[in-house]
């Protein structure tokens, strides 16, 4: 993405003073309009919200991130498994396909109360969701990737006999893997979405606290400088997550360039 | 290396056809014989069926009518046949000797009761990697390899099972004039080791002369004519100046010309 170190230097200066710009704004217009704090309180007000909630919001991060990595985790292995099984079979694909796709067009906010019913107020029901948002991307991508296997590599296989597994497992999946990667960078940015979308629905006041019910609560309470400073940490999280994905492919994704 | 040389079999092609799903007809009719140890080059037009009629001998088509006879027959499964692409194909997550490996390797599952042991194996890599020349390049992978280097991989694997069947479509199509000429008489150096059958489709007429003791003209999916090579052995790219070179390119060049103006 970046070719030299001037442009990251470059890159991180535009980022900072687009932020430095925004947050000035912000605080002239609250300034300016003379807003009350419970509408929109000023960029230090938020910080301060935050600084003095720390404890209860690196704790809801926390949970919040571990049901976001739980649950984009499962998605990885669910769907890889998924796609393994929609490569192997035309008409599994055929079948299938379809409800996959289905996942991910009806609305996570209208599956989140049903899944409430059947799982309750829980951390699990969190991890539900984020797989279900993540879903696709992994199916998806692992799917293309199985299939999209050099045609003169798969003769090649036939040629020494090879069993369907093995081809599978030394040709289908190394050719999948960056597939793999990108689909789970993709679902990586939705996984924290989905998490809180999910914390939403499991509210406040529940044996569960997460970036979600805590926002729930603050918003409940017209805490609005605590709310947009947990709205921060959320942000961050995502990115967070998004970074550890980018890093690890980054590292593994090495011995995989293709050749030609 | 050679008292564990297989024996070359003879090829005999019997009235091919081949037509595919769409109606087709990429062979008509097609007999040939390629006694054991002979090199045939397949030149004509694009599009005249010889790729097809390789993949045929390959099994990785089957034909429509007729048939192939090998003697000894050639057993899949054992690697007797091996098939160089127009592309490298190399899997670009292995390195160079893991590649070459990889025949022995499928091998290994698909029969074995007659696979070499893994240490074997890795010997046999070694020595035919050293064979083409590249016996410092190892552990590299693809990616880090030039053009040409990849090519002498690819040939690497496909004798790395001592087939007794040789197939190559087009397998310098890619590379500049200097490495075409090179690798040929690398692959000649090979034939003297091995001693296959080979069958090798090619588009240019002086490889197909320097490399090959008869050359087959196929247009629309007919052999029109099997022409003999009678330039002297052990050939290098010497040959080239000999009267008889240039005779047999006129010939061959002709015949094309002829198919071609028909068209």
């Amino acid at each position: 993405m970046f070719s030299n170190r001037k442009e990251v230097f470059l890159s991180v200066t535009l980022v900072v003073l687009v932020a430095l710009l925004a947050l000035l704004v912000w605080e002239s217009v609250v300034w300016y309009f003379d807003l009350p704090k419970a509408l929109l309180p000023t960029p230090r007000q938020c910080f301060q919200a935050g600084f003095e909630n720390q404890e209860t919001l690196i704790k809801a991060i926390l949970s919040t991130g571990i049901a976001s990595v739980a649950g984009l985790a499962s998605a990885v292995v669910i769907g890889s498994f998924l796609a393994m099984l929609f490569s192997q079979s035309r008409k599994l694909r055929l079948a299938l396909f379809p409800y996959v796709i289905l996942l991910q067009t009806v609305p996570i906010v209208a599956i989140a109360p049903l899944l409430i019913i059947w799982s309750g107020y829980t951390f699990r029901t969190v991890v539900i969701v984020t797989v279900i948002v993540c879903l696709f991307p992994i199916v998806n991508g692992v799917t293309t990737g199985l299939l999209s296997i050099d045609r003169d590599a798969s003769d090649l296989f036939r040629l020494y006999r090879s069993s369907r597994w093995r081809t599978l497992s030394s040709l289908q999946m190394p050719t999948a893997v960056g597939h793999l990667v990108l689909g789970t960078k993709t679902s990586a940015a939705l996984a924290v979405i989905g998490a809180i979308v999910a914390e939403f629905f499991v509210g406040n006041g529940t044996s569960y606290d997460g970036l979600g019910t805590l926002m729930t609560g603050w918003q409940a309470l017209a805490k609005t400088d605590a709310l947009i400073a947990a709205l921060f940490c959320s942000a961050l999280l995502g990115l967070a997550l998004f970074g550890c994905v980018q890093l690890i492919s980054m590292t593994f994704l090495r011995r995989w360039v293709q050749s030609s | 290396m050679n008292e564990s040389l297989q024996i070359a079999s003879s090829i005999e092609c019997q009235n091919l056809s081949v037509r595919f799903g769409n109606g087709v007809e990429a062979l008509n009719n097609v007999s040939l014989r390629i006694p054991s140890g002979e090199i045939l080059s397949l030149v004509g037009p694009s599009g005249c069926g010889k790729t097809t009629l390789l993949r045929v001998l390959a099994g990785l088509n089957s034909p429509s009518s007729g048939e192939v006879i090998a003697d000894p027959p050639i057993r899949g499964d054992l690697g007797q046949i091996a098939f160089v692409f127009q592309q490298p194909t190399l899997l670009p997550w292995r390195t160079a000797l893991k590649n070459v490996l990889l025949p022995l390797e499928l091998l290994r599952s698909s029969s074995p009761e007659h696979a070499k042991s893994r240490k074997e194996s890795v010997e046999i890599a070694k020595q035919i990697m050293s064979d083409v020349g590249l016996a410092d390049a190892l552990h590299r992978y693809p990616r880090q390899l030039s053009g040409g280097m990849r090519m002498r991989v690819s040939i690497a694997r496909a004798l790395v099972t001592q087939p007794r069947v040789l197939l190559l479509d087009e397998p310098f199509a890619a590379l500049d004039e200097i490495l075409r000429i090179q690798l040929g008489e690398m692959l000649l150096g090979l034939w003297e080791q091995q001693r296959f059958t080979a069958v090798m489709v090619t588009h240019n007429i002086s490889e197909a002369i320097l490399l090959s003791h008869r050359i087959a003209l196929i247009r629309e999916g007919k052999s029109e004519a099997v022409i003999d090579n009678a330039l002297p052995w052990p050939r290098s790219e010497a040959v080239r100046t000999d009267s008889q070179f240039g005779d047999l390119y006129r010939r061959i060049s002709c015949s094309l010309r002829e198919t071609s103006d028909k068209e």
